[in-house]
């Protein structure tokens, strides 16, 4: 050993010193590090055994009952309780997308109207009034939205149109109050960021307000307009409680808009304890699940393409 | 039509629109508040719910949904704020930053019927922890985590730049520069969205009804043992809370008064979100106050 052991020993020394000032700091920043990361962690886990989860169980039904994605997604009967049972989720599947769409449609034009007030015509009450009932709509529990629809906007339909006044008008009215603070606050942001130079100088060429709004304002926000739209139905399909209280729960497609019906959300919530784990008919219930979760992704997509809009 | 006659119309229209808006928000509070104040009383927030006799109370699905509430939000927020300090301080642009933010962009669209059925499946029956007050929170936890994430991102990002490189100048790490001035700082911020966030868990249903369950053992109050099965601080035990109660009662009540038992328990929920709601507000200022020292 020839090596000199006077200057490494010394060498070490600083080492430990400068070590010792650093020390602290690294041990922090690895502790925020880690335990941050963990966090994320745990995100991407959870979502990861969500997918993972519901699509092995509603899988099943295709794998193990022998049931075609075909028949499940088009099939008209839903009987699985039946000797031959028939797995045809078409009604449900009809239910979920005519109560979201309609409720979008319903609650579109509300929320485009109240997001123009709020930035273009009287910001001022706009700020004060109109958001905070915005923000408190927001707030409102489905199974409230629900109770009101059942003993309100149920009777009210049922003396207005023949029927019970159950089904996809009364789920429709129900969503589109529940989706109106999505699509308005998405809308207010979108106006508010428009540049005042666009504005101002439709108005120099001598343009009224609302031909601004409609010529100018809009159309150069239709994609972030669409984006809260598209969220808004995101929410409506997805909802369970409120809709199921509201729309009859039949298993059919109605031939009006007032006859029972039935969603992907409220079969689910219905029967799902009311099978046995295992059972065909339970497995079923988890492909429904798989389809909401598909269409899940759907929406997530439609709203990254027209954010990719919005940005160019 | 001449351009002003439509310019009139549609302003006309615009505020005719808005006003219906307010319109409606104040007959839906109205209506739950003035239908339900008249059934609510001591005896109706503090007594067991009935099965099939008149007179049940609501004070279990009350306790139940104020616990489940603190225990979701014991949970949710260290990790939620762990989260949302990474995605605003740690995350390098890239892809795998995109991705994360993917993720937490369709965990916070996911159904929370979705979010009930998962945790029936790997919380309720693999993990075996059974229908129970804890299943819940985790549920509601999956629920609330991509919100609190989101809330504690943006409430970090609003935070002057200056302060915090004037810390990281004076040769603090990041983690400290962090914890001890961006977090301060962005606390308002935080407890407002927290708060508004709190209730909204506070009248989630669906993501319960699969893993807190529809049913609550008879609860003793005065014994508060938390191991003990009739404890109300167990929290192993099964748990109905006010939400899932209001939608059973609607769906299946037997009771002959079960309507005005929604009814006052719907506008029980109402306060407590309308609550949430002004006390958020109101303690977000108070605390921005405070921090700042700006009238």
């Amino acid at each position: 050993m020839e090596r000199p052991a006077v200057k490494d020993n010394h060498m070490e020394q600083q080492g430990n010193r400068a070590r010792k000032v650093v020390k602290p700091h690294v041990v922090e920043e690895w502790v925020g590090k880690v335990y941050t990361a963990i966090c994320i962690l745990v995100l991407v886990v959870t979502i990861g055994a969500i997918v993972y989860f519901v699509s092995s169980r509603g899988l099943t039904t295709f794998i193990k009952d022998g049931v075609s994605l075909s028949g499940l997604l088009g099939g008209l009967k839903w009987d699985p309780e039946a000797d031959i049972p028939l797995y045809g989720a078409l009604p449900f599947i009809f239910g979920s997308f005519s109560t979201s769409l309609l409720a979008a449609l319903i609650a579109a034009p509300l929320g485009v109207c109240a997001a123009v007030f709020m930035t273009q015509i009287m910001p001022g009450i706009g700020k004060r009034i109109l958001q905070p009932v915005i923000e408190l709509l927001a707030g409102i529990p489905s199974v409230v939205f629900g109770f009101v629809g059942l003993s309100v906007i149920v009777p009210a339909l049922r003396s207005i149109f023949p029927g019970q006044g159950i089904g996809i008008a009364a789920g429709a009215i129900v969503l589109s109050l529940m989706i109106l603070p999505t699509i308005t606050t998405i809308a207010t942001d979108a106006l508010a960021g428009l540049s005042a130079g666009l504005k101002e100088g439709s108005y120099a060429l001598g343009a009224t307000r609302w031909q601004t709004i409609y010529r100018i304002v809009i159309p150069t926000t239709l994609p972030a307009l669409l984006t809260g739209v598209v969220l808004g139905m995101s929410r409506a399909f997805g909802e369970a409680l409120a809709v199921q209280m509201v729309i009859g729960n039949s298993p059919h497609i109605p031939h009006s808009l007032f006859e029972s019906a039935s969603t992907l959300t409220s079969v689910i919530t219905l029967d799902m304890g009311n099978t046995v784990m295992g059972s065909a008919h339970n497995n079923a219930l988890w492909s429904l699940a798989l389809i909401l979760l598909a269409m899940t992704f759907v929406f997530v997509f439609v709203v990254r393409f027209l954010e990719r809009r919005k940005n160019r | 039509m001449s351009a002003k006659t439509a310019d009139r119309i549609a302003t006309g229209v615009i505020y005719a629109v808005s006003a219906l808006i307010v319109v409606i928000l104040a007959g839906l509070l109205g209506y739950i508040i003035f239908r339900g104040i008249g059934h609510i009383s001591w005896h109706f927030l503090t007594s067991a719910p009935q099965t099939i006799k008149a007179g049940g109370g609501i004070g279990p699905q009350l306790f139940n949904s104020l616990f489940l509430l603190v225990l979701t939000l014991i949970i949710t927020i260290p990790l939620g704020l762990g989260a949302g300090i990474y995605m605003s301080e740690y995350a390098k642009a890239g892809r795998l930053t995109d991705t994360i933010r993917l993720i937490v962009e369709v965990l916070s669209s996911f159904p929370s019927i979705v979010i009930g059925l998962f945790g029936l499946l790997v919380i309720v029956n693999l993990f075996g922890l059974g229908f129970s007050l804890f299943s819940g929170a985790l549920a509601l936890t999956v629920f609330n985590l991509p919100l609190m994430v989101r809330i504690t991102e943006q409430a970090l990002r609003g935070v002057p730049r200056e302060q915090k490189e004037a810390s990281l100048a004076l040769g603090l790490s990041r983690w400290k520069t962090i914890t001890s001035v961006m977090l301060p700082i962005a606390t308002p911020a935080i407890v407002t969205g927290t708060i508004l966030a709190a209730g909204r868990v506070f009248g989630e249903a669906a993501a319960l009804l699969f893993t807190a369950g529809m049913s609550s053992p008879r609860l003793d109050f005065t014994n508060w043992n938390p191991l003990d099965e009739r404890s109300p601080l167990n929290p192993f035990r099964p748990a109905e809370t006010l939400a899932v109660h209001i939608w059973k009662i609607n769906s299946e009540g037997l009771a002959p008064d079960a309507s005005q038992i929604a009814a006052g328990a719907s506008a029980v929920l109402i306060i407590m979100v309308l609550v949430f709601n002004f006390g958020a507000r109101w303690f977000g200022r108070y605390l921005h106050r405070k921090f700042t020292a700006t009238k």
